[in-house]
């Protein structure tokens, strides 16, 4: 399973490298999307297949925890992320909506007048 | 426990959230702004004092043991930089009632201001990697707010930029993040900084601190990865500009040396000559940038990229004496830059362009602006005895020290080329005669509230280069602060460290 999910992280990161190097701002945007999948997917890989002790939540009388109890950082951790690149996909579609307003082009290229001389 | 470090995260956000009920009365939204800003630097103020003499400040949020929860630490380091903050943010403030737009203000530009205040504040406060993570995305959305607040085409052009690169940035920070949590199975600095010295595979950690280094480098505006900053940087409103240069990059060196200071001392000699090439690269890059440009703001963004350059140099001479140099000098840097931004802003605003070959004859018009200007200028160079000498000097001593003589070289070569571009700009702006279309005589005059912002910090960076010894003794207690592992942990998570916690509690 763990090897699995590798590749799929791989073909995340690929696919997102691949689409953020367009120059349609669509797609640079679906690139940002497909790079923070892979990297919660990423994380949630990193909860799994490592020793690392035992979790902070055990049962008080014998101080040990359930046999198939899950490390619950991971999760906290994709959950907080999701929530923040959900919240910057949103901001990001409404600012590249403007910009194509602005511009009257999906093209990277035309958007360049903040570069020139 | 010191509960009193959740107040500079608290006020700044209750009152941005009490700004925006009372959006409709654009006065009361203006003191509010303004009260928090003061609060925040009077109690930062006071936390100097307190960490000067007593050490570092600590406190865990809700109770848990160090490394399970969220560790609020605050050392040296952390309260210069709180201090500047909010001494940045009052000033950007004050000088926002004279400059920014009714219609800007009425979008919620005060708010943002306090958000990333907030933001900030939490980033130099946090102990936690992944805290940290979160800090930067608060602080990072309300630049994303700021920076394209009035939807100019410009804007929308260089923020859509800006906003993608620091997203990528951040993924990076997250990956490396998740990497570290997989390796060592903790976030908190503290055990981190101990953990990771005892563990199996040293290269792994190396590849991984690797990550750091690209995320918070693309933050922090390094080469290669700088691009966004001058496509940016001089599109949003006058203060706005002033804020970011003062502040956004610097949260980035900030996060280098927080994190290769205290988590990867060991990956900081690996990487440390790979870090004085691209501080190299930076200074050179940055100022040939700044030569080609023709308009105000435009010249002072690509400076920050080459000023930056020399605070990474203070983190890649290895060791305390580097360090206290690059603190000493972000602390001028952050002072000067954002004084030059508000003052040349202010020829700008008051000319009705940045563009120098239509501005001209300003020294006539408002000579108190041109010596402003004009010590800021030199200050940035680096002349004594104004601030950037003693920033300057540091570094070049600890480099000398150490025998890198082409860092050296590059840095005072640089100091050249920076003298060159700002005189370039005294020159364009304030001492030739005005070109014929512009009438200076029907120009607005600098009213107070243009002129005191950016006169309060030039008399600073004075203060500091005729006073410096007190300033470099505190960046030397911060530094060895941020350098003191094994006093970190002792202080986080008590005198047997985080695993003993750990193994406690979890009854091995």
């Amino acid at each position: 399973m763990t090897f699995v999910l590798s590749l799929v992280v791989g073909v995340l990161f690929g696919g997102a490298a691949y689409l953020m190097l367009r120059r349609s701002v669509v797609k640079l945007i679906l690139g940002v999307v497909l790079l923070s999948h892979g990297t919660n997917l990423l994380l949630f890989l990193m909860g799994d297949g490592v020793v690392r002790g035992r979790p902070a939540f055990a049962d008080p009388a014998t101080g040990v925890a359930a046999a198939n109890a899950a490390d619950p950082l991971p999760q906290a951790l994709i959950l907080t992320a999701i929530v923040i690149s959900f919240g910057f996909t949103a901001f990001i579609l409404a600012l590249a909506y403007r910009a194509n307003q602005a511009v009257q082009s999906d093209d990277l290229d035309d958007m360049i007048s903040t570069d020139r001389l | 426990m010191a509960n009193h470090l959740f107040l500079p995260l608290l006020v700044p956000l209750f009152s941005a959230l009490l700004a925006t009920l009372v959006s409709q009365r654009p006065v009361l939204v203006r003191v509010i702004a303004l009260l928090a800003a003061l609060f925040n630097l009077g109690y930062s103020g006071w936390l100097l004092w307190i960490v000067g003499s007593t050490g570092r400040q600590i406190t865990q949020a809700s109770s848990y043991a160090a490394p399970f929860g969220i560790s609020l630490v605050a050392d040296g380091l952390s309260a210069i930089m709180l201090t500047l903050t909010a001494l940045l943010m009052t000033v950007t403030i004050v000088y926002s009632f004279a400059t920014v737009s009714a219609e800007r203000e009425r979008f919620f530009y005060y708010p943002l201001l306090l958000l990333m205040l907030f933001g900030c504040s939490g980033a130099f406060l946090t102990g936690d990697l992944f805290n940290l993570y979160v800090w930067f995305e608060v602080l990072l959305v309300a630049s994303f707010g700021l920076i394209t607040l009035g939807g100019e085409r410009a804007q929308l052009e260089g923020g859509l930029k800006y906003v993608v690169l620091n997203l990528f940035g951040s993924t990076c920070f997250l990956i490396g993040a998740g990497l570290l949590y997989g390796v060592a199975g903790t976030l908190n600095m503290a055990h981190l900084a101990e953990r990771l010295g005892t563990l199996q595979n040293p290269t792994l950690i190396t590849a991984i601190a690797g990550f750091f280094l690209f995320a918070f480098s693309s933050k922090a505006g390094l080469v290669p990865v700088f691009f966004w900053l001058p496509t940016s940087y001089h599109t949003p409103a006058i203060p706005v500009s002033a804020l970011f240069s003062g502040l956004l990059t610097k949260v980035g060196v900030y996060a280098l040396f927080r994190v290769f200071g205290t988590v990867f001392p060991r990956e900081l000699e690996r990487y440390g000559s790979l870090i004085l090439v691209i501080a190299g690269l930076t200074m050179i890059v940055g100022v040939m940038g700044a030569m080609a440009q023709v308009e105000v703001r435009r010249i002072l963004s690509f400076h920050i990229v080459s000023q930056v350059g020399y605070m990474i140099m203070g983190l890649g001479l290895v060791g305390v004496a580097g360090l206290t140099a690059g603190i000493l000098y972000m602390v001028h840097h952050i002072i000067v830059k954002t004084a030059l931004f508000l003052i040349g802003g202010a020829a700008e605003h008051l000319s009705g362009t940045g563009e120098l070959k239509r501005m001209g004859g300003m020294a006539r018009r408002e000579p108190i602006l041109a010596a402003l200007w004009l010590l800021a200028s030199l200050s940035l160079a680096g002349l004594p005895p104004l601030s950037g000498f003693f920033g300057k000097l540091g570094l070049i001593q600890t480099g000398v020290q150490q025998q890198q003589w082409l860092i050296v070289g590059v840095s005072v070569a640089v100091s050249l080329f920076t003298l060159f571009s700002m005189l370039k700009i005294w020159n364009e702006v304030f001492w030739k005669k005005p070109p014929a279309e512009l009438d200076l005589s029907a120009l607005p005059r600098a009213t107070l509230g243009l002129l005191a912002p950016g006169a309060l910090l030039v008399v600073l960076s004075i203060v500091i280069g005729f006073g410096a010894a007190p300033v470099l003794e505190y960046s030397r207690l911060a530094a060895n602060q941020l350098l003191d592992t094994q006093g970190l942990v002792r202080d986080v998570c008590g005198p047997d460290g985080c695993d003993a916690v750990t193994t406690t509690v979890s009854g091995r």
